[in-house]
């Protein structure tokens, strides 16, 4: 990946001028001045030779040059402006483009957006090459690789689903590593028996430079896939195996083709195994090299904004300096650029989001993607265009249509092998027809071109041929593959991402099997690979969080629920306000009242008034207009509560599901709020179990018997408890009498269902008891004395956490308690165990809330 | 495998356990070990408190509901076969081989793991997830921010989601209807029980 210079370079001078003048600019530290400037130093040399820049460098003169006779009030200076003015035009014209496709919808759902990008670009090309006679623009490696490339790479690693892609990370890298050589081998052997075999007439290409070929064409390119992929919409598991093999294999062919690059240049004798073994070793240097440099930069960035605070402006700027100076640093140490940029995107994600500020994280993210898609959309312009050009086409039949079918059946080949043997360890086995879409996802794109443009005309004679058969091919597989790939996917019936809405029971039962699975790998007591990941995290949260997140993020939960709970608070305040307006606030208690008093007015009204409730339910015009429109507004408000609580019951159970150590393990969320509720969450885990534990205990084995509990039961409820004792599980229904539930609930927590040995925590929060363990202890004085120390403590470390946060934040009952919410700011951080928190606390109001009615 | 074979013969049952369960000899054989490990005592059986002596379940929102999935109603220990059966359920759904041959629906197919699942909702086994044990759940996985009123709103809303036949429970047939789009294979199965 060499910067290269070739013969049409106005672009990447103007390229350079523009887009990354800024980048440059700041970047002037390190290699990448040195790089730049050597670049265009290279890029102004080389530019007197293309052929219809007129006046090459003539504009450098400066302002109008040659001697001044009189003022002049307007000058053209076209010279002066043209490279960075034909950047911006072109630059425009591609996302025009991009813009009219864009617009014609129907076109696109069956035609990528891809393929039509390089169909424009044919066009596009056609009207420079009727103008010109020749071709003017055309991409150039340089232009490419070091500046549209990046910006995708970037992106890709920066939004990289990290989950998902650590999970398939094996599969990824044997199809990346092992399938791509396959692939470069097996393409660049056949080749060369097909000639030798005759089938290709007299061409002058060695084993050595078939090769080169064949590993210049194996890169599956991720710019193509992620265009047709993305609008596919298969399963995460194949996306994110087709992606990231795409991605990671750029990096491998880069490698390869440098090293059969340099095979070439020795030339075929001067090959012995000494150097055979030094091209393999490379090969793994270059590979984690690369991929090291990038994590050293991730480190470098994530450190970089715990400091960045203070320049809130230009803090985004800084995610894309590092990323690219990691990108040319690799490539000056001749390491992997593709993988390191990667790596840095995947590493550095989680801390830079959460270091940041949230509108700088967001600018990042948009920034990222307008620098991604505008870069996709030049490239595949200039795809199109780069084919115009007579030049570069050699024709040879045999050459071109075997390269196409040696590239499809290899692909089938190699990614059904590797599936076979990845398959007999992976949990769930990618499909057959999975496999298929796999294998038919090969894209090549614009890697394959730049490589192929990069191949150095003296040592290799075919190098137009190569070119225009990797043109060939890409649009082979970007256009016609693409095409064909979606109603392929609707034909086999792959798996698709499923966009549906979950659920409340599915997604509580999601984390249920979660939860349960962490349980029984506990209980079998097997070393899974989760074990691994949880060595990682603990290393991470005790290594990397400390030393890469700024201190006030790693707190920055407790703002998140402080905000979040004064907006609970302004809402409750707001209901208590409206329910003591009609009098009572039992509507607050019971969500179900709206839909009781609709159901309410459907009986009870619907004899008197038969007219409108026909209008209601057959929606037509009634005679009496009045009453209706107004019952429709009724019902209308109260579909919209449902409805906002339907969307806050889907949103409480995203915040505050407890999550599973699975789920913690590679938990990457970008929520960064997320980040730090882990410890406290398994903290407020433990002290629930222990402390159901404890109340166990105690009535197991001291003989407490729980207080008498005035609950209701349904009787087959009670009947069906398999072996009847601890009846007192409060299964009373919600809607009961809720000042008696209130009182006892708080006596009849601890003892479970009686299937269980101890109770369960859950079953201790009964329907409206307000929980406070605070209170617990002093149920039985004389029971801390018999109590084991070890339970003891635990019973202490409960106790001094302050009340539940459920129990204080209990709506109050009577206006007389409203002040029971002013303490509420503190009980959201006392929920967890911080002692010193709860130490702060003072005890709950002595107002006579319900707590008090528990002791009596 | 040779070698295992021999010592299988302490598990009592061995041939009908892998029969039943489609453990291979080596699993059996890690998992006996597994099981003797937690029996400290030697008795022979399990008891709940041997599984709370595990740290990590204490940790688990919902550890007493795993334990108390592993004990028939009324028992409070359990043998091996019961411990394997158990943990049978976890084993990968097999989608191409079938090794028992058997017609017998193996326990971890889909319709036994959503079994399971199902009764670590059902405390009281009486075959329906009422909105009690639902809460319950639902107390025990959310954090305490949440509050009673919202726990309430949401065991509403998700029962009268799943519910067909408006009897304010979700019966087995409820659960596999709202779950059926789940990939339970997936999410009920550990890779090394394998």
């Amino acid at each position: 990946m060499r910067p290269f210079a070739s013969t049409s370079t106005r672009m990447a001078t103007s390229w350079r001028v523009t887009l990354f003048l800024c980048a440059l600019l700041m970047a002037c530290r390190g290699p990448s001045l040195a790089s730049g400037e050597s670049e265009c130093r290279m890029a102004r040399n080389s530019q007197p030779q293309t052929p219809s820049s007129d006046n090459g460098t003539a504009g450098e003169g400066g302002h109008g040059g040659g001697t001044v006779t009189t003022l002049p009030i307007v000058t053209w200076r076209w010279e002066h402006v043209k490279d960075p003015y034909l950047v911006a035009l072109w630059v425009l014209v591609c996302w025009l483009c991009k813009m009219i496709i864009e617009a014609n919808h129907h076109v696109t759902n069956i035609i990528p957006e891809s393929a039509l990008l390089i169909c424009s670009g044919f066009i596009l090309g056609g009207i420079i090459w009727g103008a010109d006679k020749v071709q003017t623009f055309s991409l150039t490696p340089t232009t490419f690789f070091y500046y549209l490339l990046p910006p995708i790479i970037i992106d890709s690693g920066y939004h990289m689903p990290n989950k998902p892609f650590f999970t398939n990370l094996g599969a990824i890298l044997v199809h990346a590593v092992i399938g791509t050589c396959w692939n470069a081998a097996s393409l660049g052997l056949s080749l060369w028996g097909c000639q030798i075999g005759g089938a290709m007439g007299d061409l002058n290409i060695g084993l050595l430079q078939y090769l080169l070929f064949g590993s210049l064409m194996a890169a599956v390119d991720p710019v193509a896939v992620l265009a047709v992929f993305d609008q596919v919409h298969v399963n995460d598991v194949l996306f994110i195996i087709v992606f990231g093999e795409s991605l990671l294999n750029d990096g491998v062919t880069v490698v390869l083709f440098n090293v059969f690059d340099a095979f070439v240049s020795l030339g075929g004798p001067r090959i012995n195994a000494a150097e055979i073994i030094k091209g393999i070793v490379s090969f793994f240097v270059v590979a984690f090299g690369g991929s090291l440099v990038g994590v050293a930069f991730g480190i470098i960035i994530s450190l970089l904004t715990r400091c960045t605070y203070k320049v809130q402006i230009i803090e985004p700027g800084f995610v894309f300096i590092l990323g690219y100076l990691s990108y040319l640093t690799a490539d000056m140490l001749s390491l992997s650029a593709i993988l390191s940029t990667t790596f840095y995107g995947v590493f550095c994600q989680k801390y830079v989001y959460a270091n940041m500020d949230e509108n700088s994280a967001h600018t990042v993210k948009y920034a990222m993607k307008v620098f991604a898609n505008g870069a996709e959309t030049v490239i595949f312009v200039f795809l199109g265009i780069s084919a115009i050009d007579k030049l570069i086409w050699v024709w040879n039949t045999g050459f071109i249509l075997l390269t196409l079918l040696f590239i499809l059946v290899y692909r089938f080949m190699g990614v059904f092998f590797l599936n076979w043997f990845l398959n007999r360890y992976r949990l769930i086995p990618l499909e057959f027809v999975e496999q298929v879409i796999m294998s038919y996802g090969g894209l090549r794109g614009a890697v394959a071109y730049g490589l192929a443009v990069m191949l150095d005309e003296n040592r290799i004679k075919e190098k137009n041929l190569m070119i225009g058969t990797t043109l060939i091919v890409v649009y082979f597989t970007v256009i016609l593959q693409g095409i064909t790939m979606k109603p392929l996917v609707l034909w086999l019936k792959v798996k698709r991402n499923e966009v549906r809405d979950k659920s409340l029971l599915e997604r509580v039962t999601n984390t249920l099997f979660n939860h349960t699975l962490v349980g029984i790998e506990d209980i079998s007591g097997q070393i899974g690979d989760n074990y691994f990941r949880n060595k990682w995290r603990e290393f991470e949260k005790k290594w990397l969080m400390w030393a890469l997140m700024k201190p006030s993020v790693r707190k920055k939960q407790d703002q998140i629920f402080d905000v979040f709970h004064q907006l609970n608070l302004k809402d409750a305040v707001e209901y208590v306000a409206e329910g003591e307006q009609g009098g009572s606030l039992e509507f607050i208690r019971n969500e179900s009242a709206f839909l009781d008093f609709k159901k309410k007015f459907e009986d009870e009204y619907s004899d008197m008034m038969p007219d409108i409730m026909t209008y209601m339910s057959n929606g037509t015009m009634s005679r009496d207009p009045i009453p209706s429109v107004s019952l429709e507004m009724h019902e209308q408000t109260m579909k919209a509560m449902r409805e906002a609580e339907e969307v806050n019951a889907h949103h409480l159970l995203d915040q505050h599901l407890y999550k599973s150590r699975k789920e913690h393990r590679h938990g990457f969320s970008r929520n960064n709020f997320e980040i730090n509720r882990d410890a406290k969450e398994v903290q407020e885990i433990f002290q629930r179990t222990m402390r159901n534990r404890l109340e166990s205990f105690k009535s197991a084995k001291m003989g407490v018997t729980p207080p008498k509990t005035i609950t209701k039961h349904t009787k087959k409820e009670q009947q069906k408890m398999p072996n009847g004792k601890s009846m007192d599980k409060k299964k009373s229904s919600y809607s009961g009498d809720e000042d008696f539930e209130f009182s006892e609930g708080d006596s009849a927590s601890g003892y479970g269902p009686s299937c269980t040995p101890f109770p369960m925590r859950a079953t201790n929060r009964t329907g409206a008891g307000i929980d406070n363990p605070a209170f617990m202890l002093d149920l039985d004085p004389t029971d801390s004395l018999q109590i084991p120390p070890w339970l003891l403590e635990s019973e202490l470390n409960s106790s001094m956490v302050a009340p539940s946060q459920r129990a204080q934040e209990r709506l109050p009952r009577t206006p007389s308690n409203l002040n029971r919410l002013t303490p509420l700011r503190f009980s959201i951080r006392s929920s967890d165990t911080q002692q010193t928190d709860s130490d702060l606390l003072p005890p709950p109001p002595p107002s006579p809330p319900p707590t008090d009615n528990t002791q009596k | 495998m040779g070698s295992s074979s021999s010592s299988l013969n302490k598990i009592p049952n061995a041939q009908e356990l892998m029969q039943e369960t489609g453990f291979s000899a080596a699993h059996l054989l890690r998992l006996y070990e597994r099981f003797e490990w937690l029996d400290r005592d030697n008795r022979g059986n399990l008891s709940p408190e041997d599984f709370e002596a595990l740290g990590g379940l204490a940790m688990n929102p919902i550890g007493g509901r795993i334990i108390c999935a592993f004990f028939s109603p009324g028992q409070d220990t359990m043998d091996f076969p019961s411990f394997v059966r158990i943990l049978a359920h976890f084993r990968p759904t097999d989608r191409h081989r079938n090794k028992g041959g058997t017609q017998q629906e193996l326990p971890n197919s889909r319709n036994r793991k959503l079994k399971f699942a199902f009764q670590l909702y059902d405390m009281d086994r009486d075959g329906k997830i009422s909105r009690e044990e639902l809460l319950q759940v639902l107390r025990a996985m959310l954090g305490l921010q949440v509050t009673e009123e919202q726990l309430q709103s949401i065991a509403e809303r998700a029962i009268k989601e799943a519910d067909l036949d408006k009897d304010d429970a979700i019966s087995f047939e409820e659960f596999k209807k709202s779950l059926e789009k789940v990939n339970i294979e997936e999410k009920m199965s550990i890779g090394f029980l394998q």
